[in-house]
């Protein structure tokens, strides 16, 4: 009977090792197909250049690291305060009603898949954006739309636990005070959650770099520097997704190097939203 | 007095407005899509396979292989998935190796999918020489799901109480029979909402997919055979500007089938409330 839990517990451990060995085997096979050619055009040649042009040898990625960033900023200015605004709104003002379907709404946000908000961006926000403002729709403003409606359920979900997570003493203090509700929310609740919302906004952030589909559907993926919120612009995600179909030897060789850089990218957040969850954790 | 309380009810009514703002941007969407696709779906798009490319004709291949791709992907991480949370939660007595577990499942959470297309794509699909297939996609998507499936599972045997684990070892039951016999059947609706969560993130999925699983037309028969998913097919159809219309249907499928998943796993975290 013993020996039979311990052969029970050395699988259940080995299954649990899995997650462990999938990480690194990701992170072993990116870098092997990428390193070589970064190595290769050094620093300045592969992130420090603009020039994007497998047929002629160039694989600068400068300007889907700005593209990405572009975008990605966008997307955190229009998502974020609509999302922290819903959360304030879940965790402390919400009437029944609205609550009982604004909570399956968030979720159902979540669920829809990236490629149908990259066909409704297409469809919809596309055509708006050329037909009221310069350029053809397809730019970096388009992206940052379908991306703060994409990273909604994150901003809302993190930014509400952690609001709720706020001891009620807190609260009760300052009512007692004097302080009315709001003045509350905005000077006690919000600071004392800061972190978790911190935590939130970062991994918003990570959705939205990684996200790949919807980008590519609405942004126009042109390798040139975007100078207006109207231009067209290519992602890190973006440029490996289209290029991969058809890249050989050394152009393949970049698009796993962008993987590395886009990989690398999403670990710093990923280590900073632990360091912010951490944080949380004491205001509890 | 009156200022504070006027700047309260403004600040109150700017959240009330971003929460109708975010339900109203959902309702286009769905409402957008389902006006537009529905009219173009009849049972020959669910029966009949597509004809020049996709112009006309069905989606049922797509569904074949959407279907035959996350079965595998679930087949594969669902008990691994279990596994781990078991192991994690009824085994480990915490310490390093048990840390190492969590931050990595925490990153393979945050690793984005076209990363994932990479690593299947080199991986599976050339070193093991899996080519294009339902397999290699489905172990690509097997990895993306599993930190769904061990987070999940583990919240849900979290709310075992202690007093049943007790209880069944001090009827003589070893840890083994305790977890077959008590914890997992008690568990089972948390963990079957995390498997249908992970379907839904398995059919929308379609950058790591598109890699590793190809986006052949025809229905994939064999394991081995490359398939087009319906996420796969929606993609193609709009960037290579074939057809609208069948655009329209697909994306209308994909978002019945949203809502069905949505639907049952809420059900079955109804029911385990009902339960508790």
């Amino acid at each position: 009977m013993r020996s039979h839990e311990k052969w029970v517990q050395g699988i259940l451990f080995i299954l649990a090792t899995t997650a462990v060995l999938t990480v690194l085997a990701i992170t072993f096979f990116i870098f092997s197909e990428g390193l070589p050619i970064m190595v290769d055009r050094g620093v300045t040649g592969f992130i420090g250049s603009t020039r994007w042009e497998p047929l002629s040898g160039s694989f600068g990625i400068l300007g889907m690291i700005i593209g990405t960033i572009q975008i990605t900023l966008g997307a955190i200015a229009l998502g974020v305060p609509v999302g922290l605004a819903c959360a304030v709104y879940l965790a402390e003002i919400a009437d029944r009603r609205l609550e009982k379907i604004l909570r399956p709404g968030i979720e159902l946000l979540a669920g829809i898949p990236s490629v149908v908000y990259g066909f409704f961006g297409l469809s919809v926000v596309v055509p708006f954006l050329r037909e009221h403002f310069p350029g053809n729709g397809f730019s970096i403003l388009a992206g940052s739309i379908i991306l703060a409606i994409m990273i909604l359920p994150t901003v809302v979900n993190i930014s509400e636990n952690s609001i709720r997570s706020v001891p009620g003493d807190y609260r009760s203090a300052s009512l007692a005070l004097g302080a009315s509700h709001w003045q509350t929310i905005l000077r006690v609740i919000l600071p004392a959650a800061r972190s978790g919302i911190a935590a939130s906004v970062i991994l918003g952030m990570g959705r939205a770099i990684g996200e790949t589909m919807a980008v590519i559907m609405v942004t126009g993926n042109v390798t040139k520097v975007a100078g207006s919120i109207f231009d067209p612009a290519r992602t890190l995600t973006g440029n490996i997704a289209i290029e991969m179909g058809y890249a050989a030897g050394e152009h393949r060789e970049a698009l796993f190097a962008t993987g590395v850089i886009l990989f690398l990218i999403i670990m710093v957040l990923n280590f900073s939203t632990t360091r912010f969850s951490r944080k949380a954790g004491d205001v509890k | 007095m009156t200022g504070k309380n006027l700047t309260q009810s403004a600040a109150f009514l700017a959240l009330r407005a971003a929460a109708i703002i975010t339900l109203a941007v959902l309702f286009i969407i769905i409402i957008y899509i389902m006006s537009n696709g529905l009219r173009h779906i009849n049972t020959s798009f669910f029966l009949q396979g597509p004809t020049s490319m996709g112009r006309d004709g069905g989606i049922a291949p797509f569904i074949v292989s959407t279907l035959y791709v996350s079965a595998v992907s679930l087949v594969i991480a669902a008990p691994v998935g279990i596994g781990s949370a078991l192991y994690l939660s009824e085994y480990s007595k915490g310490g390093l190796p048990v840390r190492i577990i969590r931050f990595c499942t925490e990153t393979l959470a945050g690793i984005p999918s076209i990363i994932f297309g990479l690593f299947g794509f080199v991986f599976f699909v050339v070193s093991l020489g899996m080519g294009w297939s339902v397999l290699s996609g489905g172990l690509t998507l097997a990895c993306m799901v599993l930190p769904t499936i061990i987070k999940t599972s583990e919240e849900a045997i979290k709310t075992v109480p202690d007093t049943y684990r007790e209880g069944s070892m001090a009827l003589g039951a070893t840890k083994w029979q305790t977890i077959v016999k008590v914890v997992l059947p008690v568990s089972v609706p948390g963990i079957i909402t995390g498997i249908i969560l992970s379907i839904g993130r398995a059919v929308g999925e379609t950058a790591a997919v598109i890699l590793t699983a190809g986006s052949s037309l025809r229905a994939p028969v064999s394991i081995t055979d490359p398939g087009r998913t319906m996420s796969v097919h929606l993609y193609v159809l709009t960037m290579e500007g074939i057809s609208n219309e069948k655009a329209f249907a697909t994306a209308a499928v994909l978002i019945l089938f949203v809502l069905g998943i949505n639907y049952a796993a809420n059900k079955t975290a109804t029911f385990i409330r009902r339960k508790v």
